[in-house]
């Protein structure tokens, strides 16, 4: 091992212009896959392939309409919506969405179907047209339609008519998806742009899956432009206070450039799509590599210090650090793979993303970085470092007060792991956006006003083509809209059966006692057959019916939930189902809300394997590399603790734990476990190489392996913190938890460690 | 000046032998309704297949009977057979040039003839993708025209025209129609929505000549290019100028067609 240690530093020396060529013409290859590299414009990149709730959900979009849509609010600032001037708005944001790319389908007040009886005509009209001619009485009657018909009153129209909304259906080609996610998004708010301008005097909202689905674009497009700039810029002012060194800082800078253009590039080749959670891979990667590179660049600059030559320097700062680095590299890079258990797959692309650019961050520090460093000028002021006196001073004092730190820590560590079972696994994905980003306070705004995003959709079967017309069917139907529309967390309801009663008292000349369902199944069928001849175009049953009218689609609208109310709720209806309905109609809630809602439990249990295999791969690397299986067990504490105390934090300030969490354990695992692996290498070092026996040896490691804990700490702590101020709660809890256990992590290294060091690890002489 | 003036009184001879691509348009659309003109009545019996983007299938059977009418759009009368549940229902269009259509409908279940008031042209037919509009007479007056090129469908050559509608409600901005240079029928229609995306296309299939003289499809399929859903009409027992009158289309014709 020393052998080929000593043979490979001086292979890089004596090879370094080759070197640096190869390095460059690999990076460029695997770098020219960045121009496959695209975003992923559908929010259901967050669940698998094989996810149940993703088929079913995919199933009822292709049997009903899509649920793409634009949802537009009007909330005129000083009145009601029925106002001529307002209701002439809606009038005409109905007739340019139409307009809007892609549109499928517009529902507003003023094109709502009504319905009424003129004698013996079946009148179907747009509830209102021309504002201009509407007479008061006409408003009138708009007013009462729209508060008293379920079709329109808490789904189109708020509770107090102060707020109107105009839904557009989109339904996107799908040949680029990007560009035709765009050409919506820029339509919808050049109008929505022009309206505000046009009407000061109201209000204008929009949300909708597509600006959902936008949302998760913009997050990840906001990370790049202003969080990727501002790590670089973090880790170059970092790295310059560090080293001292112009050359030092651009050899680093180009280390993490290149890893980052190797895995992207790669990534590019294998079809990754990029989302907001992965494109925060991107950071992770430069901040990881700044860590590793780090150590490289430290001694060799100390070798200059005491007057090495540059050469030497560099061959001998290579030799004494491929272990630690090679070694660091893969615990990370392992822990990073396990988040290819997550049942979320852009964490799977995260995970290798940041493995593959780790893979490239070590192949370069350790060939192409050296190599560079000797053919650039390197300038450094022989001085002494005041931090080793510090360092000396913690390892005396724990050496001194060891029985009190391990009690100390014993007790932290018991009260956090009780915390971090205070910890609940919830998913509210409005709220992965935070209110600096326009989706999220429109979506909010339309949640508390007529319910927006949360839908929650039934299928409901009939049993046989054209069942949905029978008495039966319809009876069960109404029996469940009616229960279903009084549990207090649903706001509104959209079933067929408020159609079939009002064409009954249609068919009966407006009388509100026919206001009933029909009770034969002919009629019924012929009812909807008229009604489904007497629609516009667009505006066709086929959002509630499917084709051979052997079932229909109850939508009901929810007040916000998490995934834990939800999952309560489903339950709930799934009970009141089994007594109360025919076991033909059985049906299962599905949509967006549901499918985030099996996700979390699914997710902790993926990576509770992940993160235990990650965990036994890691130990046994470090046994086998520090050749002792007795320092490998006790390296796992020091592992373990930091997680364990940053999980008892959450639990203590946060308690809802996202997807995101979950996979903090598998990925802090690998960084934090760095740290350990420096110090009990430094320590086995002095035990085995200087025959120092532990007490000593933990003092050389604190002296000689201290400050650079200290240094990747501090860099790791920064590069994460940037991520912090993302706008994407998945990415800024992630590494809110991360940085929390990164910094838990030295404290651990530098109080616990040692402790379980000098008891565990008693000297045999 | 002089000169120019002198360029132009050239051309002058010229302008007015060569023929606008309206003019040719118009001229075509006008020879299709010749040649069709005189049919006086048909019927048929159709089979309505649905389909959508799942595959699913449902399946619609009936009958029309259509009523010439010089002057304005033709009277349809249309008998449902299929699905069982709306067996009896029959459906009775007067179809107008640039006015909403008359339409009554008559519910067995319910015994009564109900006229549906409605501006809608633009609507589903039964729910399939036919619009009214795309199955209903296609008279002059309906539309703009407009001569884009030749083509061939088939192997079967056609002009290539855009038709624009002048009816205010449809649901197209245009369509663009290939119609075979032997027959005068349509072969092939591209339609284009409200915001002018391709919407649908229709291609007819199987014509045949009725009478020596009336061009006739067997199967007419629409495919919805945006929810890539289908419908196939398939026609059977042509039969022309069987002595239909008009009283066979009102509103009393309605309760006894069976």
């Amino acid at each position: 091992m020393h052998r080929f240690e000593r043979y490979f530093s001086e292979w890089v020396i004596r090879y370094r212009l080759p070197i640096i060529i190869i390095n460059l013409l690999v990076v460029i290859a695997a770098g020219s896959g960045l121009k496959l590299l695209g975003f992923n414009t559908d929010y259901r990149v967050f669940f698998g392939e094989d996810n149940p709730d993703l088929i079913a959900f995919n199933a009822l979009e292709a049997t009903y309409s899509k649920s793409d849509n634009v949802f537009i609010l009007v909330a005129p600032k000083k009145s009601d919506i029925f106002q001529p001037p307002v209701l002439s708005i809606v009038e005409e944001l109905t007739e340019l969405s139409w307009q809007m790319p892609f549109s499928r389908r517009v529902d507003s007040l003023q094109n709502f179907q009504n319905t009424y009886a003129e004698e013996d005509d079946l009148v179907v009209e747009n509830l209102y047209e021309n504002v201009d001619e509407l007479s008061v009485a006409d408003v009138k009657r708009v007013k009462k339609v729209a508060l008293a018909d379920p079709l329109l009153f808490k789904r189109l129209v708020s509770e107090e008519g102060l707020v109107t909304a105009v839904n557009v259906t989109i339904e996107f080609p799908g040949v680029d998806r990007k560009a035709e996610l765009g050409a919506v998004i820029s339509y919808s708010r050049g109008m929505i742009d022009e309206f505000k301008t046009k009407y000061p005097d109201v209000d204008f909202y929009v949300t909708g899956v597509t600006f959902l689905n936008n949302a998760f674009v913009e997050a990840g497009e906001r990370d790049v432009k202003s969080l990727v700039p501002l790590s670089f810029l973090a880790m170059i002012i970092l790295l310059f206070i560090l080293l001292k060194s112009v050359s030092a800082v651009f050899g680093v800078m180009l280390v993490i450039i290149l890893s980052v253009v190797t895995a992207m590039g790669i990534g590019g080749y294998l079809g990754i799509a990029l989302t907001p959670a992965s494109i925060s891979s991107v950071q992770m990667i430069m901040v990881l590599a700044v860590a590793s590179s780090v150590h490289m660049l430290v001694s060799f600059l100390f070798g200059l210090q005491h007057k090495d030559t540059k050469l030497h320097a560099l061959s001998e700062s290579l030799r004494v650090n491929i272990q630690p680095i090679v070694l660091t590299s893969l615990t990370t890079m392992v822990g990073f793979l396990g988040m290819n258990f997550s049942e979320v797959p852009p964490f799977h692309d995260l995970g290798n993303l940041v493995a593959m650019g780790l893979c490239a961050s070590l192949c370069l520090s350790l060939t192409f970085l050296p190599a560079l460093m000797s053919f650039l000028p390197v300038h450094v002021k022989v001085e002494e470092d005041p931090g080793v006196g510090y360092l000396a001073g913690i390892a005396a004092f724990v050496i001194k007060r060891q029985n009190i730190v391990l009690v100390v820590m014993s007790g932290v560590v018991l009260v956090s792991a009780y915390c971090a079972t205070f910890n609940q696994p919830e998913e509210r994905f409005l709220k992965y956006f935070d209110t600096s980003m326009q989706f999220r306070v429109d979506t909010d705004f339309a949640t508390e006003n007529l319910g927006g995003l949360y839908q929650l959709m039934y299928a409901v079967p009939a049993g046989s083509p054209g069942g949905i017309s029978r008495p039966e069917y319809l009876k069960n139907l109404d029996l469940f809209n009616d229960w279903i529309k009084s549990q207090p967390e649903v706001i509104n309801t959209y079933v067929l059966t408020d159609t079939m009663r009002r064409l009954n008292k249609n068919m009966h000349g407006d009388e509100e006692s026919w206001y009933v369902l029909p009770e034969s199944r002919e009629l019924a069928a012929q009812y909807l057959l008229l009604y489904e001849m007497s629609l516009p175009y667009g505006l066709d049953l086929n959002n509630q019916v499917n084709v051979d009218k052997s079932e229909t689609r109850l939508i009901a609208t929810m007040v916000e939930l998490s995934n834990v109310e939800l999952l309560n709720f489903e339950k709930r209806v799934q009970a009141w189902y089994g007594k109360n309905m025919p076991e033909f109609m059985n049906t299962q809630g599905t949509g967006t809300l549901m499918m985030f809602a099996h996700v979390p439990d699914k997710n902790i249990k993926g990576m509770l394997y992940g993160s235990i295999l990650a965990l036994f791969i890691i130990s046994m690397i470090l046994i086998v590399a520090l050749r002792s299986l007795k320092v490998g067990l006790i390296s796992l504490a020091p592992n373990l603790v930091p997680l364990t105390i940053g999980f008892g934090l959450w639990g203590l300030l946060y308690v809802e734990v996202n997807m995101a969490l979950a996979v903090v354990v598998s990925m802090t695992l690998g960084i934090v476990v760095d740290d350990t692996v420096h110090f009990l290498s430094k320590y086995l070092r002095a035990k085995r190489e200087k025959g120092y026996d532990s007490e000593q040896a933990i003092t050389y490691a604190f002296t000689h392996v201290g400050k650079a804990l200290v240094v990747s700490t501090v860099v790791l702590m920064i590069g994460f913190g940037v991520l912090m101020t993302s706008p994407f709660a998945l990415n800024s809890d992630m590494a809110m938890l991360t940085t929390w256990i990164i910094c838990l992590a030295l404290i651990v290294d530098f109080l616990l460690l040692p402790v379980l060091l000098l008891r565990f690890d008693k000297d045999e002489k | 000046m002089k000169k120019l003036v002198l360029m132009m009184l050239c051309l002058l001879p010229l302008m007015a032998v060569a023929q606008t691509s309206e003019e040719k348009g118009l001229e075509i659309a006008v020879e299709a309704d010749k040649r069709d003109m005189g049919f006086g009545d048909v019927s048929s019996s159709l089979t309505m297949t649905l389909k959508n983007a799942n595959g699913n299938t449902s399946i619609r059977k009936m009958r029309s009977k259509t009523l010439e009418v010089q002057g304005d759009g033709d009277k349809g009368l249309t008998i449902f057979d299929k699905p069982a549940d709306v067996k009896g229902t029959a459906f009775l269009s007067f179809t107008h040039v640039l006015e909403a259509d008359d339409q009554w409908l008559y519910l067995p279940a319910l015994k009564r003839v109900k006229r549906i008031s409605s501006k809608n042209k633009s609507g589903p037919f039964m729910g399939s993708e036919f619009a009214f509009e795309d199955l209903s007479s296609r008279e002059v007056e309906k539309y703009k025209y407009l001569y884009l090129n030749d083509d061939a469908v088939g192997g079967e050559d056609a002009f290539v025209i855009e038709v624009r509608p002048n009816y205010k409600y449809s649901g197209y901005t245009r369509s663009v129609v290939w119609i075979s240079k032997t027959t005068y029928q349509p072969l092939k229609i591209n339609y284009y929505d409200r915001k002018n995306s391709l919407l649908k296309t229709m291609v007819a299939t199987g014509y045949k000549q009725y009478l020596g003289k009336y061009w006739r499809p067997d199967e007419m399929n629409m495919v919805n290019h945006q929810t890539k859903k289908e419908t196939l009409l398939e026609f059977s027992d042509y039969k022309f100028q069987t002595g239909l009158k008009s009283r066979d289309f009102s509103k009393a014709s309605l309760k006894r067609a069976r």
